[in-house]
């Protein structure tokens, strides 16, 4: 038993995920956050004419087609439009020059700087918005499957050491809310899962899109615990993490928040 | 409390303070089994301004997890407020108050007497317990006061 128990974890891991029962929430129970929003804000998410977001899905197809930096070169130079189909639910990811873990918004600032002698754009530019939705809209209905084999493992151990973290004045970890609470009520607000399957999402409280990192310093703000730069390795190990936890969701970005 | 750059922080900090800031008081009680006896101040607790404190989002903001009395929206991740005076003893109360970690190791309930063994707080709350010792004694004090189911 101990001995096909082991194996099974092997095997689990060299395909790139974690045995099972590692899981705080089972696959059979993951909600993606719209299941936790009221009809409304769901029905808009899904209604892709009238979702808020699409408009940085559109802006983020132009800018695909634009030639920018010294080369000028657009990503459509390099990449075919269809290519980039499934590659947002493989991120974060190992780039398999440097070894280092890259979010799309890394990568799409790496392809700027190192290929096309361009500027990088900043954390929650319209630009760095419109491009990383825009690539994850192609990515709708496909499940996450980020890997946390080989050099992402160390990524991922830390990433789940930051999640379970307590942090703050209030001295919370994201999993205080996210594993043990979902589903109830702080103050007004329901609790979700947590999940990164949206983003870059569309926030009412925002009145604009905003990326999965601008979503985490809400959560670090609410608790009174320090805020660290966009980019940080801190904040790519728990987003490696998170996508993880949320292995199997399908993405649904430009998500509707509250 | 760390104290390494004194300056910065106490000038951040009055700038940055509220009512709710505990500014240069040291942070210290004694638990007794699950209980401080011992009051934290020598003014007794007001129980008005305990409630006040409650149910004020930039001060206790226990409606966050807690149902209250009188209060019509609050989260329920928490055991509702009413009759937790008849439940436990002001002491008792005292402790769950000021560090519930004491009681629980798991409890999801911030410690609101406590500056220590925190991690990555935020510049303008560092070294600052969530309420000041008088603020826990009003909290108390109001706590106590529920007795009834209601
Ligand atoms: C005190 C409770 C609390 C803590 C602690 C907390 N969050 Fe949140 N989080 C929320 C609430 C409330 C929301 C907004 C409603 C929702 O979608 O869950 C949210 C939203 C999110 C979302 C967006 C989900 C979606 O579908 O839009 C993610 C991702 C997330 N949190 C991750 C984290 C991570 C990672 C941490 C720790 C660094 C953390 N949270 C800490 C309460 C918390
Ligand atoms: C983030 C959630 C949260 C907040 C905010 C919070 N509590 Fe709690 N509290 C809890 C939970 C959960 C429990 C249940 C016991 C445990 O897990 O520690 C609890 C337990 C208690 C208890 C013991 C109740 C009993 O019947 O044994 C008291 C008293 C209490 N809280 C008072 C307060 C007061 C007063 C405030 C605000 C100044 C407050 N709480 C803020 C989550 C919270």
């Amino acid at each position: 038993m101990r001995f096909a128990g082991l194996a099974l974890a092997a095997a689990a891991l060299a395909a790139g995920a974690a045995p099972a029962q590692e899981r705080a929430i089972p696959s059979g129970e993951l909600k993606s956050g719209s299941a936790f929003l009221g009809s409304d804000l769901r029905a808009l998410q899904n209604d892709a004419f009238a979702n808020p977001g699409m408009l940085w899905v559109e802006r983020g197809e132009k800018l695909w087609r634009e030639p920018a930096g010294k080369k000028n070169l657009a990503c459509a130079s390099c990449h075919k439009d269809t290519s980039m189909r499934g590659v947002a639910a493989s991120y974060p990811k190992i780039d398999k020059a440097s070894g280092k873990l890259f979010n799309l918004e890394g990568r799409i600032n790496q392809c700027r700087t190192e290929r096309m002698g361009a500027e990088p754009l900043r954390y929650e530019s319209e630009d760095l918005l419109a491009l990383t939705a825009y690539i994850a809209r192609q990515s709708l209905g496909l499940p996450i499957a980020a890997r946390i084999d080989g050099a992402a493992r160390a990524h991922f151990e830390a990433g789940r050491a930051a999640y379970h973290l307590r942090r703050g004045q209030m001295n919370l970890s994201c999993a205080h809310c996210h594993d043990a609470q979902w589903g109830k009520r702080l103050l007004s607000e329901t609790i979700s899962q947590g999940h990164p399957n949206a983003y870059p999402a569309y926030r009412m409280e925002w009145q604009t899109m905003g990326s999965l990192e601008r979503r985490l310093r809400a959560c670090l703000s609410g608790i009174r615990a320090e805020m660290l730069p966009y980019g940080s390795q801190e904040y790519l190990d728990l987003e490696l993490f998170l996508a993880w936890r949320a292995q199997g969701l399908p993405i649904e970005t430009p998500g509707v928040r509250r | 409390m760390t104290r390494k750059h004194a300056l910065a922080p106490a000038i951040a900090a009055l700038i940055a303070c509220s009512q709710a800031c505990a500014q240069g008081e040291p942070v210290r009680f004694d638990a007794v089994g699950d209980a401080i006896p011992r009051p934290l101040t020598s003014e007794p607790g007001d129980a008005a301004r305990g409630r006040s404190i409650v149910v004020n989002r930039d001060a206790g903001a226990c409606t966050l997890c807690h149902a209250v009395p009188g209060e019509k929206t609050s989260g329920n991740i928490a055991p509702a407020l009413a009759g937790v005076g008849a439940r436990l003893s002001p002491a008792q109360l005292r402790l769950r108050v000021a560090d519930s970690t004491r009681v629980n190791a798991e409890s999801p309930m911030p410690a609101y007497y406590r500056t220590e063994g925190l991690n990555q707080v935020a510049g303008a709350f560092r070294g600052k317990p969530i309420l000041s010792a008088q603020q826990v004694e009003d909290v108390v004090a109001w706590l106590a006061t529920l007795k009834g189911p209601q």
